[in-house]
């Protein structure tokens, strides 16, 4: 059982219910806050609007997503947290009514352009999602499938071995790599879906509340793992729970519902900032409510 | 809803509690026998089929699979050979067909076409499915027979003339190839919609999982969708080739009804089940009849054995799966 | 680890190139099958329609086979016998089969233990599998030898066929009835036999229809076991199902061996009946199935 961050102390236990009025500045990780670091946009997400048909999830969205942080999206549910994250590795297009107005630029490159290949776009941008889902294959086959698929054939072993360190798994699991996958706890598996999403070397993670089917221990064990792995690659993390965006995320993003003219709920973006900020500080009367309890 | 007014009020009608009712045990008893009719079938049929073959299975024994004559030595000689192997050849060629056809079929229907094709599509491969055998072996005869002779064999002569399958040219539309072209038609329904059924069954988070990491839909069915359901695919095979290898109409009005073993497809020849429906005009003697017989316990067997595996395996995979 | 900023050069490569062909190849070969099958169909169907249509008049309905020598004038033929002997003999299987396959599914659904039903449920579905012609040469030894064919005998076979059919669909259906329904009824102190006939049963009834029609229209086409119960029919309209009767699919069977253009004709035409009668019962029983679906789950 690994430690938790140095951060939470035993006093301010992660499960505890009743929001503080004003966080404990001392939660927020034991990283230097976000404004310390250099800003590298790996994102930069102008005026999204996506439509399921007719109805838009999400309306104008704006912002950019920084290179080695852990940015948290935030906010009550049916804001389109999970609709957005998915926009950024393109899995919405397998929604036969989906569409979307405005950019999603990736290191420059518009993500949505027709010239680009979904495929290509999901090798460099991973997903974990939030119930695990790993194959009904082997461990090791699990992890092996991603550099099987892209032909990278020449040390299998090694690039699974280090997919599974890298992922806190290996020592857990070294001695069975043939077991089957479904033979691991949930919170192994989601683990194990970490190793697979980092043997194809992604340079982003995107995670849709990866935590939230797993028992407390699970989650503390992602959250370290968070934590590790953003010296790396650039994680964006969708949760609903805002203690843990507290404790793992650089940036935060606020999102919310708003009545549009008809009265269609859209998701907005309401705030976008050091987490520190949103919790201490925040801008919007919205984030406010809903970071303090009020609301959501 | 009437309430049986047999049960009056009172501290009489409590005592009648431990009783079973009358109407309650007769129920049962009928109903229990009516289910009971399948195994009671199953039983039956076996003893009353193998009975009837016995002066047969008593006179040649277990050699009459491998004797290939029927009516020979003055009607006295009759055995099973040449029919197991038109059975063996035209039921594993007409599965070799339609394996890859109705998988294809199935992920088209399941991963490719937009809904309203699959509305179109769908149904119709069932249609296919409904075509009595008759039906199907008429057409065989005075469609795809001529066809065969015609265009489709000189054609197969011509470029794979030099395997043995295609060695000759075919002179008459009854033959295996013919036989094997229309089980696979009679086939491909079944194991399609079979799979069909599988893999929707697949969980779509499975193949969430698989597009995330940046798999084309092709790497996801091969990867996922495929071995998830393998052990489905196994019994719908074996359904399939049951089917083929009990197929008697049909077969029976293309495959020219031939005692011969030849590797050559052009030719005619005949299975288990098509020389039994050739018969049907009347046996001479009694021997005849009960070689007849014994080819029909060969059939049985064989069919008994291939159902109980692909339902087994079907009933195991139902179990596993509702594991997660 | 993490790439160098990307270029979209990098979403395309060599690699990404071939397994995008792959790709491709698999799904226009997926789109070819499916049209295959869909071209045989319409082959098919399109064949029977187009010889057969030429056979169909009043007279083809009206009328028996005519013997005819090859001398002086045809005679009017049509397959009256055959259709009237289809109609006795899935008929008479259809009364054979029904209860049989009611009473069946009602106690393997309601009544009985977990264990026992799986048992006797695979029972039925490895009857199921039973060839037809090992089904006819069952019936040809067990009560045929030595008595003569019998168009009862051939509906005996033919029962044999459609009862796991019409069992497995009313199982179906009683299994999407309401556990509430049953409990309801229990509460109010009727009794289990009168609350499965009563309130359960009658729920079950477009199943049942549905069921029942695709076995029939199943059995109608099947040959096989007509061949050793109920093929040395003559050519006169028949009504004793003790005798052998004429039928469809016996009809288009000997008629396609011959030689004879006419027989070819007719041959089709009835072809034509019977893929019609098979599309009508389909039909039938999908809205059927519909609609009692429908009804259970609760809209009305």
């Amino acid at each position: 059982m690994t430690d938790y961050p140095s951060a939470i102390s035993v006093e301010h236990p992660p499960e505890r219910t009743g929001l503080p009025s004003a966080l404990d500045p001392s939660m927020l990780g034991a990283e230097p806050p976000a404004a310390t670091l250099a800003r590298d946009p790996v994102f930069t997400i102008e005026k999204l609007t996506a439509f399921y048909g007719n109805a838009a999830a999400l309306k104008d969205v704006s912002f950019e997503i920084y290179q080695r942080m852990v940015t948290a999206i935030i906010g009550p549910s049916g804001c389109g947290k999970s609709t957005f994250i998915r926009c950024l590795n393109r899995m919405n297009d397998v929604i036969p009514s989906f569409r979307t107005d405005g950019k999603i630029l990736y290191h420059d490159v518009d993500l949505q352009a027709r010239s680009i290949d979904p495929v290509g776009v999901r090798r460099r941008i991973g997903m974990v999602f939030q119930r695990p889902n790993p194959f009904p294959k082997s461990i090791y086959e699990n992890v092996a499938y991603g550099p099987r698929i892209l032909g990278l054939k020449e040390d299998l072993d090694g690039r699974v071995e280090q997919a599974l360190k890298r992922a806190a798994l290996w020592d857990e699991v070294k001695d069975r790599l043939k077991r089957s996958a479904w033979s691991l706890s949930g919170g192994q598996q989601q683990r194990l879906c970490i190793a697979r999403c980092l043997a194809v070397e992604p340079e982003v993670i995107l995670m849709d509340e990866p935590a939230s089917a797993l028992d407390p221990i699970a989650t503390a064990k992602i959250e370290d793992l968070m934590h590790e792995l953003k010296r790396d690659y650039t994680i964006v993390v969708v949760t609903h729970n805002m203690q843990q965006a507290a404790r793992v995320a650089d940036m935060t993003a606020f999102f919310s519902i708003s009545r549009g003219a008809e009265g269609h709920r859209s998701g907005v973006l309401v705030e976008y900032d050091a987490t520190k900020t949103i919790f201490t500080q925040p801008k919007d009367k919205r984030t406010e409510d809903y970071v303090t309890g009020r609301f959501g | 809803m009437a309430v049986a007014s047999r049960t009056s009020s009172g501290p009489g009608a409590l005592q009648r509690r431990g009783r079973i009712r009358p109407g309650d045990a007769v129920l049962y008893l009928v109903t229990l026998a009516a289910a009971l009719s399948g195994v009671v079938l199953l039983a039956l049929i076996t003893r009353e089929v193998i009975a009837d073959a016995w002066p047969a299975m008593q006179k040649f024994g277990l050699g009459f699979l491998t004797t290939q004559a029927w009516g020979d030595n003055n009607k006295t000689l009759f055995g099973a050979k040449s029919f197991i192997f038109g059975t063996a050849v035209t039921s594993l060629g007409a599965l070799l067909l339609a394996t890859p056809i109705s998988l294809a079929i199935a992920l088209f229907l399941t991963e490719l076409a937009p809904r309203w094709i699959r509305s179109v599509v769908a149904p119709l491969v069932e249609l296919l499915a409904a075509i009595p055998s008759v039906v199907l072996g008429l057409w065989g005869i005075l469609v795809l027979g001529p066809f065969i002779t015609g265009t489709l064999g000189p054609a197969l002569h011509g470029t794979f003339g030099w395997l043995p399958i295609f060695s000759s040219k075919p002179s008459v539309g009854s033959n295996m190839f013919a036989a094997i072209l229309i089980l696979t038609i009679m086939i491909i329904p079944i194991v399609s919609s079979i799979c069909r059924e599988l893999f929707l069954g697949v969980p779509s988070e499975l193949k969430d999982g698989a597009l995330a990491l940046g798999a084309t839909r092709w790497e996801v069915v091969r990867g996922v969708v495929f071995p998830y359901a393998r052990a489905g695919i196994a019994a719908a095979l074996i359904l399939g080739l049951g089917r083929a290898v009990g197929e008697a109409i049909a077969v029976t009005q293309v495959i020219g009804n031939n005692v011969a073993i030849h590797a050559d497809l052009f030719k005619p020849g005949d299975t288990l089940a098509s020389r039994i429906a050739g018969q049907y005009q009347g046996a001479d003697t009694a021997l005849q009849v009960a070689s007849l017989v014994y080819l029909a316990v060969i059939l049985l067997v064989f069919s008994l054995i291939a159902n109980l595996a692909a339902q087994l395996i079907v009933r195991r995979v139902a179990g596993r799966h509702q594991m997660r | 680890m993490s790439a160098q900023a990307p270029s979209a050069d990098l979403f395309r490569s060599e690699r990404m190139r071939r397994r995008r062909i792959v790709n491709a190849i698999v799904e226009g070969g997926a789109t070819i099958a499916a049209l295959l099958a869909v071209g045989v169909l319409v082959i098919v169907v399109g064949s029977v329609v187009k010889r057969g249509w030429g056979a169909i008049d009043v007279d083809f309905f009206t009328k028996t086979p005519a013997l005819y020598t090859g001398f002086g004038p045809r005679p009017e033929s049509g397959i009256e016998n055959a259709i009237i002997g289809t109609l006795i003999i899935i008929g008479l299987a259809l009364l054979m089969a029904l209860p049989v396959a009611v009473l069946t599914a009602i106690y393997l659904n309601e009544l009985a233990p977990r264990k026992l039903a799986n048992v006797l449920t695979l029972a039925f579905d490895v009857l199921n599998g039973i060839p037809a012609i090992v089904l006819g040469i069952f019936v040809f030894v067990f009560v045929v030898v030595g008595h003569g064919q019998a168009a009862w005998k051939a509906s005996f076979a033919l029962a044999i066929l459609m009862v796991p059919m019409i069992a497995r669909s009313t199982q179906e259906v009683l299994a999407l009835v309401p556990a509430s329904m049953r409990e309801a009824s229990l509460a109010l102190g009727a009794a289990k036999w009168r609350t499965t006939l009563s309130v359960v049963l009658p729920q079950a009834v477009g199943g049942i229809v549905t069921g029942a029609t695709l076995a029939t229209a199943r059995a109608a086409g099947e040959t096989a076991p007509l061949l050793f119960t109920s093929a040395l029919y003559s050519d006169a309209v028949g009504y004793d199902p003790r005798q052998p009767l004429a039928s469809i699919p016996m009809f288009i069977f000997t008629s396609a061996e011959q030689a004879d253009p006419v027989l070819h004709q007719q041959a089709w035409g009835a072809a034509a009946v019977l893929i019609g009668i098979i599309l009508v019962a389909s039909l039938i029983a999908r809205w059927f199935a519909d609609r009692s679906v429908r009804r259970l789950k609760g809209e009305r």
